[in-house]
């Protein structure tokens, strides 16, 4: 490098500056954070200082698995669970709750997994696609799904399952048409409709624990 | 999506408060409304008050009525054997609305303050005096196929979207609040407001005030009810146009009757009467057309909605001829 252009002022000039600036913006933030996250600061990680506002604990148990996370808020259950814990099974469709494709079990009961943030469900216990064999023994819900045809791309799939198993455990498969009302959440555009009914009934009528 | 702080306090007061001392907060609940408009841009709230662990759960008897908690999932007050046995309009209202995996996220009370599914509100491209007051109603001009026949302005044609809500208002339901004034109640009709020059604002709830619960007195509604959801495919679709229905009978005399429509206007439309054109007639189809003629009165159409002049009185008479055969 050339000679400094400007002798007089000292070579650690940019240096100082940049820790002024930091410690009077930590000085900042910590009069107006909350009590943990002054406890980060104190510990000399400025750059954490940001992310622990942004960040929130999580403690989930997915398909028996527990977890202890740290999410933003704005993290949908979805997208944790695919893009955190990179359990791809549960599908995006829509993302806005239209279609069905991201179904799971929260608490044992069947959600569009898109439509709420994931720090909502903490201490809760979620059930995705992933979960529902039984080792390599498949769930008699997704053999009947083999063994009927209840799709072509596939990529519905996963929700429909999710969907049509609470809807048996539910007690809402009494009949084609209750199943086509209680399944109505769950979009197909290849349009297997028929073949999951079919699929259902014959889990409902071969009385199989679901 | 914008980023948001988020709190998640046990008890109401505390709620109220972390809402009240941030002009840029919101509730949230089930969420199935709000976070699909925060993913739209539509809104932007800058701290979310998770109610969810406050104890507004429960349905259980109150004096002569039922008190529904705010927290109650749709799907359990559907299935709810008081509801079913008390307000069976009120559990077949739920069903039909959304799907079964929205309904059980869904709340009473956040079912109560879902906001318009107006295109031109969805689209933030859009002019929309409710999204953006002063920039104008793009569907006044515009695609107006969904919108309202009664109680529009020019500022607003917007309808609510609620099936609950429509059963809950035929069933002089109370709305019970909590806010940083204490509590009060709130008659059901007056809960929703029409859009006038402030479409803005859905409601006549405060700034910060808390939906705790929904009362309904007890009625000889019990039996004979119907809602008509007409809409464009058999299930899980807004409704073009709704009827909650229900008579009491004595023979084929009717003694009382109530009926509301959803889809037609700003809030769920009470149709007072033609409640009263129906009270000692007898349950025929010609009583249920006349008093489908008083109902229609006052309706004005635009470009693209004129079918609702047509489906609304024989949706009411289906609705009353269904409730009738119950």
């Amino acid at each position: 490098m050339a000679a400094n252009p400007e002798p007089d002022v000292p070579a650690n000039h940019n240096e100082n500056r940049r820790t002024f600036l930091k410690q009077s913006s930590l000085l900042t933030a910590l009069a107006l954070v909350p009590a943990p996250v002054v406890s980060a600061a104190e510990a000399k990680l400025d750059e954490r200082v940001a992310e622990s506002i942004e960040k929130v604990p999580l403690s989930l148990k997915v398909n028996g698995k527990k977890y202890k996370l740290s999410v933003e808020p704005r993290t949908t259950l979805l997208d944790l669970l695919r893009e955190n814990l990179h359990l791809n099974g549960t599908k995006k469709g829509c993302d806005y709750g239209q279609c069905g494709a991201c179904t799971v079990h929260v608490e044992g009961q069947r959600v569009n997994s898109c439509l709420s943030f994931a720090v909502m469900h903490d201490g809760q216990e979620i059930t995705t696609i992933e979960g529902l064999a039984d080792g390599d023994k498949l769930h008699p819900m997704q053999e009947a799904f083999v063994k009927h045809d209840g799709f072509q791309c596939g990529y519905c799939t996963p929700g429909q399952i999710m969907s049509a198993v609470a809807c048996v455990r539910e007690g809402h498969a009494g009949s084609a048409d209750e199943i086509r009302e209680y399944m109505s959440g769950n979009i197909c555009r290849c349009g297997a409709y028929s073949n999951i009914v079919a699929a259902i009934q014959d889990v409902k009528q071969g009385g199989q624990k679901v | 999506m914008n980023q948001f702080q988020y709190v998640r306090p046990t008890k109401a007061q505390a709620a109220i408060d972390a809402v009240a001392k941030d002009a840029n907060a919101a509730f949230i609940a089930g969420g199935t409304n709000l976070v699909d408009l925060m993913k739209r841009g539509v809104m932007t709230p800058q701290k979310l008050v998770d109610i969810n662990r406050l104890p507004l759960r429960q349905i259980e008897r109150v004096g002569t009525g039922l008190r529904i908690g705010a927290l109650a999932l749709n799907s359990a007050v559907a299935d709810d054997r008081l509801v079913r046995e008390k307000h069976p309009l009120l559990a077949l209202a739920l069903n039909a609305g959304a799907s079964p995996q929205l309904r059980n996220m869904a709340t009473v009370g956040g079912n109560m303050l879902q906001r318009t599914r107006c295109a031109y509100f969805y689209d933030v491209a859009m002019p929309c005096n409710k999204r953006q007051p002063g920039s104008g109603c793009g569907a006044l001009e515009g695609i107006n196929r969904m919108h309202a026949i009664f109680g529009f302005s020019d500022k607003c044609i917007a309808v609510h979207p609620s099936d609950m809500s429509v059963a809950l208002v035929a069933l002089d339901a109370t709305v019970l609040l909590s806010g940083p004034k204490g509590d009060r109640k709130l008659a059901f009709a007056d809960f929703h407001r029409l859009p006038g020059t402030t479409p803005e604002r859905d409601t006549n709830l405060e700034p910060s005030e808390l939906i705790t619960a929904v009362e309904i007195p007890d009625s000889p509604f019990t039996r004979h009810v119907h809602y008509q959801k007409v809409r464009e495919r058999a299930s899980y679709a807004f409704a073009l146009l709704s009827v909650a229905a229900a008579l009491d009978l004595d023979g084929n005399t009717i003694k009382a009757a109530r009926l509301a429509m959803g889809g037609v206007a700003h809030k769920p439309w009470r149709l007072a009467a033609a409640e009263q054109a129906l009270v000692g007639q007898p349950a025929t189809e010609a009583a249920f057309q006349r008093a489908a003629a008083v109902a229609m009165q006052g309706a004005k159409a635009f470009k693209h909605n004129e079918y609702k002049l047509r489906l609304g009185p024989n949706a009411i008479v289906q609705a009353l001829k269904t409730a009738a055969a119950a």
